[in-house]
């Protein structure tokens, strides 16, 4: 399969009062085409950074990187309309309803006032928001406001999607719902979905390759069995064990390869 | 596309204010407040200038209701960026102008909107002025606010809280409003004063619109007020879109 994302050295340096953080210190990452990949790391690894980046939230301040094709630096908006990206804390309104918040977020994609319309009906059905539509944001429930969130990032079939953190605060039920969308999203449309997670378990269930960062750089990477088998000591080792030893933050156990800290 | 996209967040964020009636009119109540308690002190007194003294408070509580207005603007993009509103807006392909444009628009309608109220209430107090130059006030407090929304926007990107954001805002807005004249014309003060008062754009705004509302549209102050104004708002527009360009915030 073709590599949709593609990112080499990049970085990130913010300056504070403190002097320079390095909160990306030079990632090197390629996604393919249709592939579910989870990004891992402790808080502060720069998972979040690295999602900003790659959708043009935040300049990088060092490296290269291309989504579906389009660089960073030279085609921000050809980034922008390739990709869609649903942030930690969401992104509504609370005085707006359903359909709303779905018309103007197409219209915001340059679709005409009534393909903004249908698609928002087309997404409300596919997102089973329909009933929702006339309600204003603020009364959904956690579970349904990040339907709507995804159904925004949607708005424009990207062919990549990206979700940080997607299920934080999420009962079991909406996080089940949320998981089998994802799937759903790779399956039926092809689309490529990067998405951060702290719940190994999530990440073991739905994604097809790993990539765990650690304080800035990739400490490793590959399928959750490759993973366990080589961090972990055995395939049926847990991703709790791989991870930690990844990071080098647990006990270390018998098998774990330490990593370079 | 700019156009475009303008209309479309303008238009987002007018549906949004008009949901909040209560807010629309509340923030015309302080300028109300002073013209009812306030003007009614002036009417006897000497201010020094041609026309009556409702020809005089008026003009200097629209630029109060914009001053105040528009400097508090951002506490609202402070909540969005919590939310990922701005986030989620920003990653589309949407003219970071038009992410400007459209909300300091939308800030000037509600303020003309609330200046008209205003001035329907003076002149029930009182206020004769000239239907031109009551216009032309309408334009001097639009052009304050999109300036000074636009830099109320750009300082809330780039602060976190609302517990940063206000202290900035009161510091800044108090000194100006004193010493922009509005409540009292400033010539009636020492010279040092007088000075002090020229060296912020809000004196020359009340000096212009003081000087429509006796019907003197060619003066050097009108001439003055229109170079700040126009100014003003072109360096702060352009600000405020670079920080919705680049903000890391």
């Amino acid at each position: 399969m073709a590599a949709v994302i593609t990112a080499a050295g990049l970085a990130r340096t913010f300056q504070t009062k403190r002097g320079p953080v390095q909160a990306v210190r030079g990632i090197d990452l390629t996604v393919r085409e249709g592939e579910i990949l989870g990004l891992l790391g402790p808080n502060g690894a720069g998972k979040t950074t690295t999602l900003r980046m790659l959708t043009t939230l935040l300049a990088p301040t060092g490296g290269t990187a291309t989504v579906a094709g389009r660089d960073l630096a030279t085609d921000p908006v050809g980034v922008r309309r390739a990709c869609g990206y649903v942030a930690q804390s969401g992104g509504i309104d609370g005085q707006i309803t359903v359909r709303e918040e779905l018309v103007t977020q197409g219209r915001m994609y340059r679709l005409t006032k009534s393909q903004a319309v249908d698609r928002a009906e087309e997404l409300a059905r596919e997102l089973d928001l329909v009933e929702l539509l006339d309600r204003r944001t603020a009364t959904l429930s956690g579970g349904q406001r990040r339907r709507l969130d995804v159904a925004m990032a949607l708005t424009h079939r990207p062919r990549v999607l990206f979700l940080d953190e997607p299920t934080t605060g999420l009962d079991p039920g909406s996080r089940a719902d949320l998981w089998n969308l994802v799937r759903r999203l790779r399956d039926e449309h092809g689309t490529t979905v990067f998405l951060t997670t702290h719940y190994l378990d999530e990440a073991d269930a739905l994604s097809d390759r790993l990539v765990v960062v650690d304080r800035g750089v990739v400490a490793a990477e590959g399928t959750p069995s490759a993973l366990k088998l080589e961090y972990g000591g055995s395939i049926d080792a847990s991703l709790q064990d791989t991870f930690l030893a990844i990071t080098g933050r647990g006990p270390a156990t018998a098998h774990a390869t330490p990593v370079a800290v | 596309m700019l156009l475009h996209d303008t209309a479309l967040i303008y238009g987002r964020y007018l549906r949004q204010s008009l949901r909040s009636r209560f807010a629309l009119l509340f923030g015309v109540l302080m300028p109300l407040l002073y013209l009812l308690f306030f003007g009614p002190l002036l009417t006897r007194l000497p201010l020094g200038r041609q026309g009556s003294s409702w020809q005089v408070l008026v003009p200097g509580l629209l630029l109060q209701l914009g001053l105040f207005g528009a400097s508090f603007a951002g506490f609202t993009v402070i909540v969005e960026k919590g939310q990922g509103v701005v986030e989620r807006m920003r990653v589309t392909p949407v003219s970071r102008l038009a992410l400007l444009l459209g909300r300091v628009l939308r800030d000037a309608t509600v303020f003309v909107f609330q200046a008209v109220l205003l001035v329907l209430a003076a002149v029930a107090m009182g206020l004769r002025a000239p239907l031109p130059g009551v216009l032309i006030g309408f334009a001097f407090v639009a052009l304050l606010t999109i300036s000074l929304a636009s830099l109320s926007y750009a300082l809330a990107m780039n602060v976190r809280t609302p517990q940063e954001f206000g202290p900035v805002i009161n510091a800044l807005t108090m000194p100006s409003m004193l010493l922009s004249g509005l409540m009292l014309p400033m010539t009636l003060g020492p010279a040092w004063l007088d000075v002090l008062s020229h060296l912020t754009p809000f004196r020359y705004l009340v000096d212009a619109v003081r000087d429509a509302y006796v019907g003197s549209y060619t003066s050097a102050h009108m001439l003055y007020g229109v170079l700040v104004a126009v100014g003003l708002a072109a360096l702060s527009v352009t600000v405020g879109t670079r920080v919705f360009r680049t903000a890391g915030a």
